[in-house]
């Protein structure tokens, strides 16, 4: 009898292995002709999203490597050529550039690290006031709801000799929106006041995701406040911490308008894009401020790479499906 | 190990709820003592106050005779397993099992050994790498055991730990649970809603409705003898039978006909000062096919003919519902419990009542058939405040 039953398996078996490849193509060819179907009408569907992306993204920068590799200056018209990657070598072999590309990564460090520390302490005392809740995140998100543009001018009263309360308090008098570590230092925390609350907002977004019971059961096995936090909510919720320092370390390396309004870049206090600005809009030289751009453009897609590479080291394993 | 003692404790919400009230329970060193009742009567909060991870508004807890109230959760020694589990999500099985060690800061080494016996007891050496989103819902529940027992607590508490597993691995787990305790001797204070649980684990079961204690006492006791009317319907599966009866000239009338009252049951009513209108109560597994009792017996009982409605064979047994005629029973306590099975709103009126048959039995679905009962085992409640009159503790 048992004998029987293992034949029959045995026969199963074999049967499986034989004839499953001839047939699964078919089932494959049957499954993707659904498939297809499906695709197709996805793609239909985004279409019109895509030809508008391609429309107002797409184009301009496919418009801006092109002007990058020739030489092109609204001044000088008439001696516009393609000039393959001499622009490139220009730029990356001027200290201007290089100058500004450190004031922007330090800016950028600088910033978003201090971001997402205060940005934490906020979400914390946001996620666990109970009464006034709405109170409280409401006046912490006031500085995100200013335009940049006001904000940087009340910076820049706050920290001019005369009329400024800062400049005469913290200052004593000294002008240091004129002296470019200084400069760099009040960018920088204009930068901080008006976007932690931005930070604050994405990390609470996080905290709600980790499970009270879990901070339960980790003051139960003995963990202190401290421990808690560090190695229970943070490694709990840090896909959210990495979406919101992506988001934000974006954001910062593009910085322009605090720049614009409190130094317009002078002392040396150029970001990229400001240097940027500086050549293509005040300079008319096309050629050049394409290629700052198109750089601007790498280096931001390789910021993004790397986190999206960090999220990629991060996720598998179901680390978000186990919080269920 | 140590003995746990709550002494007249209370717990106020800050929104003004009163949770807990008054508990009273003494917790003997090695005990496994279960907190039972209907959902939202205080269980959790309670177990949350013995585990310090909420305030005790009044009263005083002691563990191991030392007041405890002001001190943290992880200065009381005491390990918790949740109805979540509350497994960490970014840790291995393994990690997640050292963690309170870690934290205690014993050394490698003994980490490793007390983790691998751990795992040893709960059959879970193989999956010590895995991450917990990877296993099953009993695999779970014993990495969050194992993280209880890896740091020999004082005590354990447990709020529900078995309701999110399916029915057949919840009877599993539940013997593994009890084979567990023993095998350590560890307090044991587990929270559950359901009575088979409280039953068939603890030594003994605290009853609990509306932020207070009904009764505590052995499973089998409280069977036995329930302090009134909200035990009695809570412990038991099917629940015992309530009938309106009125007390005549010692008689008890009632909708299954004119019930003698027994020298025992006499003797009890002697003292508790009992009404008129009662409610009797009386267990399924009192009843009998009046066909299979023999004559002798038979006197010493009461006998009804009623319509079957349903007949449920369940094998070793049969169960029979009739619906009565004449009014439900009606009290406070009852309308609670029916609302904490979700009956409330079931619809037909009269008396439902459940009799467990022997399976010879020869009623059929629908026909009307002669049951018998012992009324010595009747049990008399005052419906005003749902004191037991026949109560023998
Ligand atoms: N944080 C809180 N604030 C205010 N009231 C609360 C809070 N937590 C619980 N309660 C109330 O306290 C009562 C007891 O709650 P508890 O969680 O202890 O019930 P439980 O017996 O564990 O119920 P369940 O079986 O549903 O888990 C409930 O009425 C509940 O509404
Ligand atoms: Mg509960």
């Amino acid at each position: 009898m048992s004998h029987a039953v293992n034949a029959d398996t045995a026969g199963t078996a074999g049967s499986d292995a034989g004839p499953t490849p001839g047939l699964s193509p078919k089932a494959k060819a049957a499954l993707s002709e659904g498939k297809k179907a499906e695709r197709r009408l996805g793609l239909l569907l985004c279409a019109p999203a895509i030809l508008i992306m391609a429309a107002v993204a797409g184009w301009p920068i496919v418009y801006s490597l092109w002007l990058s590799l020739q030489r092109y200056d609204l001044k000088f018209p008439d001696r516009t050529e393609f000039v393959g990657l001499e622009n490139y070598v220009t730029v990356l072999s001027n200290p201007y550039w290089w100058n500004a590309m450190w004031v922007t990564v330090l800016i950028t460090v600088v910033s978003v690290a201090v971001e997402l520390v205060l940005g934490m302490a906020l979400a914390l005392i946001m996620h666990r006031t109970l009464v006034g809740r709405g109170i409280v995140r409401t006046s912490t998100l006031i500085p995100y709801g200013i335009v940049t543009v006001v904000a940087a001018f009340s910076w820049r009263y706050a920290w001019t000799p005369g009329t400024g309360y800062l400049a005469e308090t913290v200052a004593g008098g000294d002008p240091v929106l004129t002296e470019k570590i200084p400069a760099i230092m009040v960018v920088t925390l204009a930068e901080i006041w008006k976007t932690t609350p931005f930070m604050a907002l994405l990390l609470m977004a996080g905290l709600a995701l980790v499970p009270d019971d879990l901070l339960k059961a980790a003051a139960m096995d003995g963990a202190s406040a401290w421990q808690r936090f560090t190695k229970v909510m943070v490694p709990v919720m840090k896909p959210a911490i990495l979406v919101a320092l992506l988001f934000r370390t974006l954001d910062a390396f593009r910085i322009f308008d605090n720049l614009f309004v409190l130094t317009a870049g002078s002392q040396g206090t150029s970001s990229v894009s400001m240097l940027t600005y500086n050549n293509l809009i005040k300079g008319l030289n096309l050629g050049i401020g394409s290629t700052m751009s198109v750089l601007i453009f790498i280096a931001v897609a390789i910021i993004a790479f790397v986190f999206v590479k960090l999220f990629g080291t991060a996720a598998p394993g179901g680390d978000g499906g186990g919080r269920r | 190990m140590a003995e746990i003692v709550l002494d007249s404790v209370t717990k106020q919400y800050p929104d003004g709820a009163v949770a807990v009230r008054d508990v009273d329970i003494e917790i003997a060193d090695g005990e496994f003592i279960i907190l039972v009742g209907p959902s939202g009567c205080g269980k959790s909060t309670t177990l949350n106050m013995i585990a310090g991870l909420e305030d005790i508004t009044s009263g005083e807890l002691r563990i191991g005779g030392e007041r405890v109230n002001e001190r943290a959760p992880k200065d009381r020694d005491i390990a918790m397993v949740f109805q979540s589990y509350a497994l960490y999500p970014h840790m291995t099985v393994k990690e997640n099992m050292a963690f309170p060690l870690r934290l205690a800061k014993v050394d490698d080494a003994t980490v490793e050994k007390k983790v691998r016996d751990a795992a040893e007891i709960l059959d879970l050496t193989q999956h010590l790498d895995r991450k917990p989103s990877n296993l099953s819902g009993g695999q779970r529940q014993r990495v969050a055991m194992g993280r209880a027992i890896v740091r020999n607590p004082k005590a354990f508490l447990m709020d529900e730990p078995l309701s999110n597993l399916d029915a057949k691995l919840r009877v599993q787990m539940r013997t593994s649970v009890s084979r567990l305790q023993k095998q350590l001797g560890t307090t044991t204070v587990y929270v559950t809603h359901d009575q088979t649980e409280a039953m068939t684990l603890g030594d003994r079961v605290v009853v609990m409705r509306g932020g207070a204690v009904q009764q505590i006492g052995a499973p089998q006791f409280l069977y036995d003898n329930p302090a009134n009317l909200f035990v009695a319907g809570f412990i038991g599966s099917p629940a015992m039978n309530f009938v309106p009866a009125a007390l005549e000239h010692g008689v008890l009338r009632s909708a299954l006909g004119d019930v003698p009252l027994t020298d025992r049951v006499r003797g009890l009513l002697e003292g508790a000062d009992a009404p008129r209108e009662v409610i009797m109560g009386l267990r399924p597994e009192h009843f009998e096919d009046a066909r299979l009792v023999d004559e002798a017996v038979r006197a010493k009982g009461v006998t009804f003919t009623d319509h079957v409605d349903v007949l449920e064979s369940m094998g070793s047994d049969k169960f029979a519902y009739f619906s009565l005629q004449g009014e439900q029973a009606t009290s406070a306590e009852l309308a609670e419990l029916a609302a904490d099975a979700g009956a409330a709103d079931v619809p037909g009126g009269g008396v439902s009542l459940v009799a467990r048959i022997a399976a010879t039995s020869t009623a059929v679905e629908g026909e009307p058939a002669d049951i018998w009962f012992d009324a010595d085992k009747v049990q008399l409640f005052d419906p005003a405040n749902g004191r037991n009159l026949t109560y023998s503790g």
